[in-house]
Parts: C-alpha cells; sequence; structure tokens
C-alpha cells in the first residue's frame, strides 16, 4: 500500500486511538483558530456592514481595494509583523504573548479580519439598497437597518465565516513563527504536520492533515446547519 | 440562550489559551536548532532537569541563524546551537554571559550508491568536495545560514573551491536538514549532514548512503567534520530573561550525570551514541 493509501489508514488508527498527544494538538488547533475567528467575526462583521452600507464613505474608493489586498495577505508575513510585535524587542513585548497561543490568536486574528471585512461588506452590497432605504423611512435606526441587513445577506456572512475560518486554520506560517511549534505549549496541527514532513515521516504528516481536513468538515457542517436554522438555502 | 451558551463555550475555548504563560511556575526558553532537536535527545533528557527545577523547558527549534536572532532579541533565554564562530561573536557582542562547551558529534557526507563523483572511502571531506565539484555531480546544500550549512561553505573554502551557487548541479535549498535529506534522497545528490539526523532518519533515506566519514565518530577520520555543540545563556541585561533558570540548566547540561545521559542516548537504538559528551565537568571528572 502506497503513502498515501497507509495514511488514510494511519489516520483513522490515529483518530479512534484517542492519543492524549493527538487529542492535546487537535484541542489548541480549535482553540487558536475559533479564538481568532470569533475576534474577527466580532470586530469585522460590524465593520464590514457598515462599509458596505455606506456608499458615500470618504475614501472609500481607497479602502475597498486595501481590503481586497489584505485578504490576501500571505500568513508568514502576518506572522513575521506579529512576532516583531511581540518579541522582547518589540513593542507589545511587556505582553508575554510570544511563543504562547494567545499570540498565536493575534496572528490569525490578523489574517481572518480583512477576509470577514471584506466578504461581508460585498454580501452587503449585493442586497437591493431600496432595502435599507425602506427601513429608514419607515424609521428604523441604524443598528437595526445593519442587523436586517447582514440577515437578508447572511448567504454571505456565512461564506465570509466559512472563508476565514478555512483560511486560518490551514495556515502554518503564521503560528509557526509567532508560536513555535513547543511540544505541550503551541503546536498545532500545521505545525505538527511540517514537523513530521521535517523528519520523513510522510504517512505520519499526511495522516495529520486528513484529521485536520475532517476536523475542517465537521466545523463546516456546524455552520452549515447553523445556516439552514437561520432559514438559509 | 441557545446562542448564549455557544458563546459561553466559545469563550471557555478561548480563555485557557489567552492566559499564555502567566499561570506557569517558571518556565525556561530554550532556542536551539532543529538537527538537535529532531536528534530526540532532548525530549529525552529534559524531563530530567524540569523535574528538578519544578520547571517547564519551552524549545524552540528553529535554524542556528534564528536561533540565534532569538537571544539576540532576548526572546529565549538560553540557546544551543553549533556554529563555534557565531557563538564566539554573540557573547562578544554582549548577547550572551559566556559559551560554554556541551557536546559533539559530527558530520558526514552521503550520497547514492551509485557515486558517481567517486567519493566513498575517502579520508577527508575536502577531497571529496574538490571531487563532486570536478564531476559536477549534483550536490544538495543547506542553503540556510545554519551551522551545518556554515560548516559546509568551510568546507568548500577548505577545498580551495568556490562552489558556483548558480551552477545546475548545486543546488540551494534554503531548509532544515530533514528536507535537504529527503530531498537528496529523491534526487539522488551528494550532500552534508550531521550523522545524527542521518541516522535517525535513515529508513526513510533508502537511496542513500554514508560515503566519507565512516560508520561511526570513532571512524571519522577527518578532524574538520567535527560538530561541537555549545550553550549560552543569554544577557539578562535584555530584560525578561530568567537568568536564575538559564544558569541552572547550562550547570544541569554540562554536569557529569547528564553528560553520561547524553553519552547513552541512541546506543540502544543505533548501535552508537548520536552526541559525545564534552563539557569541562566532564573532562575533569
Amino acid at each position: 500500500m502506497g503513502t498515501i493509501g497507509r495514511a488514510f489508514v494511519d489516520a483513522l488508527e490515529l483518530l479512534f486511538s484517542f492519543d492524549p498527544g493527538l487529542m492535546e494538538v487537535v484541542a489548541r488547533t480549535l482553540q487558536v483558530t475559533i479564538g481568532a475567528l470569533v475576534i474577527a467575526l466580532v470586530l469585522g462583521v460590524p465593520v464590514g456592514a457598515a462599509i458596505g452600507l455606506t456608499r458615500s464613505l470618504p475614501g472609500r474608493a481607497l479602502l475597498v481595494p486595501v481590503i481586497y489586498t489584505g485578504m490576501g495577505l500571505p500568513p508568514v508575513v502576518v506572522g513575521l509583523f506579529t512576532y516583531l510585535l511581540l518579541s522582547n524587542q518589540g513593542p507589545l513585548g511587556a505582553l508575554g504573548w510570544l511563543f504562547t497561543p494567545a499570540g498565536m490568536i493575534v496572528a490569525q486574528t490578523i489574517i481572518a479580519l480583512p477576509l470577514v471585512v471584506g466578504l461581508t461588506m460585498a454580501a452587503v452590497e449585493g442586497i437591493d439598497p431600496a432595502l435599507p432605504l425602506q427601513m429608514r423611512a419607515l424609521g428604523a435606526k441604524r443598528g437595526q437597518v445593519a442587523v436586517t441587513t447582514l440577515l437578508e445577506a447572511r448567504a454571505g456572512v456565512t461564506a465570509a465565516v466559512v472563508a476565514a475560518y478555512g483560511s486560518i486554520i490551514s495556515e502554518v506560517g503564521a503560528v509557526m513563527l509567532v508560536g513555535g511549534n513547543i511540544e505541550g505549549e503551541t503546536r498545532v496541527l500545521t505545525t505538527a504536520i511540517v514537523l513530521e514532513t521535517r523528519k520523513g515521516n510522510f504517512a505520519l504528516a499526511l495522516a495529520l492533515g486528513i484529521v485536520l481536513l475532517g476536523l475542517a468538515f465537521l466545523t463546516n457542517l456546524v455552520f452549515h446547519r447553523l445556516q439552514l436554522r437561520q432559514g438559509g438555502p | 440562550m441557545k446562542r448564549l451558551l455557544l458563546l459561553a463555550l466559545v469563550l471557555a475555548l478561548i480563555t485557557p489559551a489567552c492566559s499564555g504563560a502567566s499561570d506557569e511556575p517558571k518556565t525556561l526558553r530554550l532556542a536551539t536548532t532543529t538537527s538537535t532537536y529532531d536528534s530526540g535527545l532532548l525530549d529525552a533528557i529534559l524531563p530530567d532537569f524540569e523535574e528538578q527545577q519544578s520547571a517547564t523547558v519551552d524549545v524552540v527549534a528553529v535554524g542556528t541563524g534564528q536561533a540565534i536572532a532569538l537571544g539576540e532579541a532576548g526572546d529565549a533565554d538560553v540557546i544551543l546551537v553549533h556554529a563555534r564562530s557565531r557563538e564566539d561573536a554573540f557573547v562578544e557582542e554582549g548577547h550572551g554571559t559566556a559559551r560554554y562547551d556541551v557536546m559533539y558529534n559530527d558530520f558526514v557526507i552521503v550520497g547514492p550508491a551509485d557515486d558517481p563523483a567517486g567519493v566513498a572511502g575517502m579520508a577527508l571531506a575536502s577531497d571529496a568536495l574538490t571531487a563532486i565539484a570536478a564531476a559536477e555531480a549534483p550536490f544538495a546544500s543547506r542553503g540556510d545560514d545554519s551551522g551545518t550549512h556554515t560548516k559546509e561553505l568551510s568546507l568548500w573554502a577548505s577545498a580551495g573551491i568556490e562552489p558556483d551557487f548558480d551552477a545546475p548541479w548545486y543546488d540551494s535549498l534554503g531548509q532544515g536538514m530533514g528536507e535537504t535529506l529527503t530531498y537528496a534522497n529523491e534526487t539522488g545528490s551528494y550532500t552534508m549532514t550531521d550523522r545524527g539526523t542521518f541516522l535517525a532518519q535513515m529508513a526513510n533515506l533508502p537511496n542513500l548512503g554514508i560515503l566519507v566519514g565512516g560508520a561511526s565518530i570513532a571512524e571519522n577520520a577527518d578532524p574538520a567534520l567535527l560538530n561541537p555543540y555549545g550553550v549560552i545563556p543569554v544577557n539578562p541585561e535584555k530584560g525578561g530573561i530568567d537568568a536564575e533558570l538559564a544558569v541552572a540548566f547550562v550547570e544541569w547540561l554540562t554536569s557529569v550525570e547528564t553528560q553520561a545521559a547524553i553519552e547513552a542516548y541512541g546506543v540502544e537504538e543505533y548501535g552508537q551514541p548520536l552526541f559525545y559528551p564534552d563539557s569541562q565537568a566532564w573532562r575533569d571528572r
């Protein structure tokens, strides 16, 4: 059986062995990624909605391309930037977040934020402008307009959540630089895969990759269930 | 209500992550090289230190250049690397307090069984590199400013060769030892590697064999292939350094007991030690 075939078998064995080392890495992966996702959503969805709704925003013509560029930020560059911020010599060194999951959450939040802002903005822009006008005419406050519009655009907002989640659970450059892949402290699935690949243990590395994909799939299943509950497609 | 529960669950998940290192008793940040870490030595001996000191050792394994940079920035409390000239510079420039001998192993030249450059059995690495350059046989280099890469460049220099880094036969990968060995295995290239990493990964490298350097350090006839390791506590003046724990680490690492553990590591699995103890205390015992 080739490496790939063995990897699938290894992945299943790994999962059902409930190996404590693996469980710890999986738990930390979820902690860091979902933590960053939540922060990015809390910060990014209101900002994206606001930009999407405010066609007359000054500087919009420059702001939108900047957001689109942010959506393509290379994670390793974000990692390097975050490392320099959190380093002993850096401005935020006193926080002591370098080589901790907190630092990794910061880096992944930076990666996810432009995606959430940009895709929410696009989703909101796709709503017929007559709707917010009509709501304002009926006396709705800005906040109410924003929330209702977001609900109308929920397919697009869900896409924002899913895209942001997919981008950060699979990234390795940022968490490697900021976290340091420390066993028992900051190792996550992607950095573990890099380590095993570096050691030539391809079947194990691939098995970990399959575990990662399974994890992503399960979470996306949850996202989609939530979307269906809201009455989405 | 369900949304509140969901939010609470998420907060519960991320809160432990955000506490960072604040609730750890004592933590020593050790920056070392990937080859040292990948050998598995640290996993074997560190628990003894952690128990003695009731501390945790956070090992960050990166390339030598990055490990030294971490020390310079004060993002590590102590560094363990193998690049003598750079270690001396590190101390001279005031980044570290002092350099201490720890252990050594050796480098070997590995390559494909068909050995197009005919280097098998040569005593000196510089002779082998001369032959490889003359034959323009494929050679894979770390290319990453690591201790290993630094050694490789010095060997080319001692052979009086300035390899044309753009030449098709010389591949500068910019990657770690494991990746470089994998590449050499796939492409039938020669490469220089530390013996420990090669032994540890031999099972995954069916197309490579040791051609220069002998079957063990005892049989390595080339003193230029010796690979000494040094440990350096980072200068506490950088701030945020646990100097006391760093000093305790150095004392523990160079102690006769730990040195004996280093000598024993790997013997059962590989039939030979991966590292030879060489601290001052060990030499004086």
